[in-house]
């Protein structure tokens, strides 16, 4: 009669989420704004796509950081908060469902949201397999890095989820936190740190920076240092969402 | 023995909600919680049923304490929570395939036991329709169904009768009754007809402790009524 119990909570968690994603229209008018952002940002800004005369998508990978630093967090808000908000966490939190289990079904639907908007891009690669001979190897890296990275923002807004019943500031939150860890990286950025606290430290903060770990892969190349900082950054923050949901049962 | 409950304390920040509570239920016995607003129903089942961890005491459910063991013990509960918070957007049919499948239940074994659950819960025709359509006692049913999908031997039903109308709460105590022949049920309620009803005991809290453990003949013996009986043992205090 029974499945292994962590195992099917999880995905019984993920089906639920999806399905609440697919039968509201939050998802979807955050799949859309992505979509119209990341076209507005890639054709209009320039040197915009067309402009570029080159067959790659690094102007448009370029700018995933700063739509996913926005659009994420809006994916991630209603995770916990909204549970806590209704009392569905009670409901949840009596289930013989270890919490990891709870945490890891919900992120992994809403990373599964943030993969179909990026799937949603795909004819644009497309197009620029028409327009040239783009290197189809390193544009397929930046979609995985690219992906990668979204959990990072969607683990962050996860544990942000986890802190407050009240979605909004859950949003505020990991924005400004999604913000931070992606600009630790940005020349003005270690400029201003490195007067402050040194050369020195300075890098190395930067090197925990989205930016610097992001900037490699969407050029195509796969560093596993990154592929490790994304997946460190990840657990580290379901780690943490797992201990705030914990918190809960203290009162 | 069914359930040990045992010196369950638990404050929130200075305010004390249980204070030493303790008692024991076996197969068979239906105990109603009875205690005005604030007293500390509520927090002491939802200690029981491993949502709350208490700041000292233990509570066992054949022996599986309920804090170290938490998986194991709430196997073995049934808890339908204050309000019966549900997902508005589902379904009665699938929620309930939800939480069974999320008890660790594979999908034949979730549909079997929904059905199962929807009859014992009278849920009737309604079960295909979005759950933020359905009236409050028929929200409440739902959670009932949700507490009993996989035959739990402990039930914790938090006010179960609350939004029904009086065929419906006839029905549920009637459910509660039979229920309570093989099992053992801690109910809480403020309808104190409800307990003479069904409630072979009565445990009256007040200011998270209990003042008094009596089947409702004996507290109705001793003053009269369950209503003097309720007054005189909580003083008839109004809380903030």
């Amino acid at each position: 009669m029974k499945k292994r119990p962590g195992l099917s909570s999880m995905l019984a968690i993920y089906r639920r989420e999806l399905l609440s994603y697919l039968t509201t229209p939050t998802a979807y008018v955050f799949v859309a704004v992505f979509l119209f952002s990341i076209g507005l940002f890639t054709f209009q800004i320039p040197p915009s796509f067309f402009d570029a005369r080159a067959a790659d998508l690094s102007g448009f990978f370029g700018y995933h950081p700063w739509i996913f630093m926005v659009f994420l967090p809006a994916i991630a808000m209603r995770m916990w908060a909204e549970e806590t908000r209704s009392g569905a966490l009670e409901l949840l939190l009596t289930l013989p469902a270890p919490t990891w289990s709870l945490v890891l079904g919900k992120y992994l639907a809403a990373w599964t949201v943030a993969a179909v908007a990026l799937l949603m891009t795909i004819p644009l690669w497309i197009t620029v397999n028409v327009l040239g001979s783009p290197d189809n190897a390193a544009i397929f890296t930046a979609y995985l890095a690219s992906l990668l990275m979204a959990g990072a923002y969607i683990a962050i807004g996860s544990v942000m989820s986890a802190l407050t019943p009240a979605q909004i500031v859950a949003f505020v939150l990991a924005v400004l936190v999604s913000f931070l860890v992606t600009v630790l990286g940005l020349p003005l950025v270690l400029d201003f740190f490195s007067g402050v606290i040194g050369g020195g430290l300075a890098e190395a903060i930067a090197r925990f920076s989205i930016l610097h770990h992001f900037d490699a892969a969407q050029r195509g190349v796969v560093e596993f240092r990154s592929v490790f900082y994304f997946a460190s950054l990840i657990a580290l923050c379901l780690g943490f969402t797992v201990l705030a949901v914990d918190a809960r049962r203290g009162g | 023995m069914l359930l040990q409950v045992d010196g369950l304390r638990k404050t929130f920040g200075r305010r004390v909600a249980v204070d030493g509570i303790g008692f024991v239920l076996d197969v068979g016995e239906i105990v109603g919680f009875l205690g005005p607003n604030g007293a500390g129903k509520t927090t002491t089942m939802r200690m029981i049923a491993g949502y709350l961890e208490p700041d000292e005491g233990v509570a066992k459910i054949f022996n599986i304490d309920v804090t170290r063991e938490r998986g194991r013990a709430q196997e073995r509960i049934g808890y339908l929570p204050e309000g019966a918070p549900l997902y508005g957007e589902m379904t009665p049919w699938s929620f309930l395939r939800f939480v069974a499948e999320a008890r660790g239940m594979t999908r034949e074994a979730a549909r079997h036991a929904v059905r199962r659950a929807a009859q014992d819960a009278r849920l009737g025709d309604s079960i295909d329709r979005p759950i933020e359509t359905l009236s409050k006692g028929y929200r409440r049913r739902v959670g009932f169904a949700a507490a009993l999908l996989h035959d739990p031997m402990l039930l914790i039903l938090d006010e179960p009768t609350d939004g029904l109308d009086p065929n419906q709460r006839h029905a549920v105590r009637d459910l509660i009754r039979k229920l309570g022949e093989e099992r053992g049920l801690i109910i809480s309620t403020h309808s104190l007809e409800e307990v003479e009803a069904v409630c072979t005991r009565a445990i009256v809290i007040d200011q998270g402790r209990i003042v008094a453990d009596k089947t409702p003949q004996a507290l109705i013996d001793e003053h009269g009524t369950l209503e003097r009986a309720f007054t005189a043992l909580t003083r008839g205090e109004e809380r903030a």
